[in-house]
């Protein structure tokens, strides 16, 4: 149903994403790309020890892949790595598996609709994919393909 | 008119395209990706069905039975090509894989023979990636120089800019015909005229054009002439190069194998003759029957009627799409085919394509494998309708409240 994946939460993200700007005194800062639709998004952390004590983001791409970066700084700051790469597997099963959906998703629960739209996952975990760049410093550049 | 209009997509869309039968979400099937690929009529299924049911068997070495049949098939499908582009000599058709091969073909052949370090090639700022790529592969090997025809607002080129790029060092200019991201037609002939007159060599890319409108390789004088059968109605796996005898007799083969050596000894193997030269190995041989059966089916219809009616179909299109507050088109040349490429304000083409989707309606999102002309434009993506002679009026109007319904989404 499209009224599932465009929920109001993420059409509000999209149109007004959050932690929207560059970070000067980012530790880290890595890009990722989604060659299937030309997204772009440049993610930038600052790591407090273990912790993500501050995260931002800019770039250009669709509603899905801008809401999901937009509330993925908002639930992963102040979070440590292991938490963070742990959010990210719940939130990969959430639109890409049957199983119910772990309780402690928090808002990330908005993008449940995404698993009905197959092609569009790699949207909403571009920003994911390259957070986990950044905590694990694997790579500049991260792409979808 | 209306009336001549309306019977073609009926006639067309309802008997001869099984898949286009159909629903996609519940909502009957407006199949508007024709520049991706088109859908095949029963014909030319039915060609193919026979092939492999009643004739399969290898081409130009058999003795018996099955194996004249079917190269006497694959060897009509060629002539049935030379008489489609109007080629002076059916040994000037090579079937290759589909236009982007042609492009390789040539830049892996003639480019390697006669490109040396400084020599210049020009393409144009419009140009899809299979007609950029092969050419930088080459300037980087041969240390030679790419240069871009520039285009305007409305995404024409600008022949004036275009004629100046043309030196003593330029050896080649390889254009498309009509932009698979804007829908330009481009003035071949002029700029195959203005290229011959700088005695430089001339290719065009022309994997839209042939669906759209009657092609003659030796009106348009050009030297080479690539296209992909899925693009017009034939299976995909198969495309054509035409290539004028003289140069391509002179070109180096492509691939070496079985089919295109005369004589084969450990010490010297000498080559077979055009076109059988560049088709080493078993050929598509099933593809090359489908495409001929897709040209006996644009013959039927006849390709100046189809120009006539998408036309007609282009123009309401625009209009349609002109009056939807917040839509913008791209690429509005005046000489244009088929393709209505569009942003809107304030809505990711991803997500356009996604809700058109849900209404049945099938477009392309993206960057059409033509980045450069996008940035160009400065959008990083775009949504593209494009149109073929099944699509009707119906279809642009399911398209228009396609993008309606994403308006009222997005707010």
């Amino acid at each position: 149903m499209l009224a599932d994946l465009y929920q109001e939460v993420i059409l509000d993200h999209s149109k007004r994403p959050r932690n929207f700007h560059e970070l000067a005194d980012a530790t880290r800062h890595v890009e990722g790309y989604n060659p299937l639709c030309g997204d772009k998004l440049k993610l930038f952390v600052k790591m407090d020890g273990d912790k993500v004590s501050d995260i931002s983001f800019v770039g250009a791409g669709c509603a899905i892949s801008t809401a999901s970066a937009s509330l993925m700084t908002e639930v992963v700051k102040g979070k440590s790595r292991a938490e963070a790469v742990q959010m990210m597997e719940r939130f990969h099963d959430l639109l890409t598996t049957e199983k119910p959906p772990a309780a402690n998703l928090g808002k990330l629960a908005v993008f449940s609709g995404v698993r009905e739209f197959p092609v569009r996952v790699k949207c909403a975990t571009l920003a994911w994919h390259t957070l986990i760049s950044a905590l694990t410093g694997e790579n500049e550049v991260v792409s979808t393909e | 008119m209306g009336l001549a209009v309306k019977t073609l997509s009926e006639q067309t869309s309802r008997d001869n395209f099984p898949v286009l039968n159909q629903r996609v979400h519940d909502k009957p099937l407006v199949y508007l990706d024709n520049a991706a690929t088109t859908q095949k009529p029963q014909m030319v299924l039915d060609a193919m069905n026979q092939f492999y049911q009643e004739d399969n068997s290898n081409i130009h070495r058999g003795v018996h039975e099955l194996s004249e049949r079917s190269t006497a098939h694959y060897e009509a499908a060629r002539l049935k090509i030379q008489r489609f582009l109007n080629a002076g000599d059916w040994r000037e058709i090579i079937f290759v894989r589909g236009a982007t091969e042609g492009v390789n073909l040539v830049a892996y052949t003639w480019g390697r023979r006669n490109i040396q370090a400084g020599d210049e090639i020009v393409i144009s700022a419009m140009e899809h990636h299979s007609n950029i790529v092969p050419w930088q592969i080459l300037c980087e090997e041969k240390n030679a120089v790419l240069r871009i025809a520039p285009i305007n607002q409305r995404g024409e080129l600008l022949l004036d800019e275009y004629e100046k790029l043309l030196g003593p060092r330029t050896k080649l200019v390889s254009m498309v015909h009509i932009s698979n991201a804007l829908g330009t037609i481009n003035p071949v002939a002029e700029i195959a005229r203005i290229a011959h007159r700088h005695g430089v060599l001339v290719f065009i890319d022309g994997a839209q054009a042939v669906a759209h409108m009657k092609v003659d390789v030796q009106a348009l004088d050009c030297d080479f002439y690539a296209m992909s059968g899925h693009k017009m109605f034939g299976p995909t796996g198969i495309g054509v190069l035409y290539g004028k005898a003289a140069l391509l007799e002179k070109m180096p083969p492509y691939q070496g194998g079985g089919d295109m050596i005369r004589t084969v000894t450990f010490a010297k193997t000498t080559y077979n003759e055009l076109p059988y030269k560049f088709e080493a190995g078993t050929p598509n041989i099933a593809g090359t029957i489908g495409l001929g059966a897709a040209v006996d089916y644009l013959n039927e219809i006849g390709l100046d009627r189809i120009a006539t009616y998408e036309h007609e179909l282009l123009r309401y299109g625009t209009e349609q799409l002109e009056r939807i507050p917040g839509l913008r088109l791209i690429g509005t040349a005046r000489e244009k085919a088929s393709i209505l490429s569009f942003v809107l304000e304030g809505v990711h083409p991803h997500d356009v394509g996604t809700i058109l989707d849900r209404q049945g309606v099938a477009v392309r999102t993206g960057h059409h494998c033509a980045q450069p002309v996008l940035e160009w434009f400065g959008v990083p993506a775009t949504t593209r309708a494009s149109l073929a002679f099944y699509n009707s009026r119906q279809d642009i109007d399911a398209l228009v409240a396609g993008i309606y319904k994403v308006k009222e989404i997005f707010g």
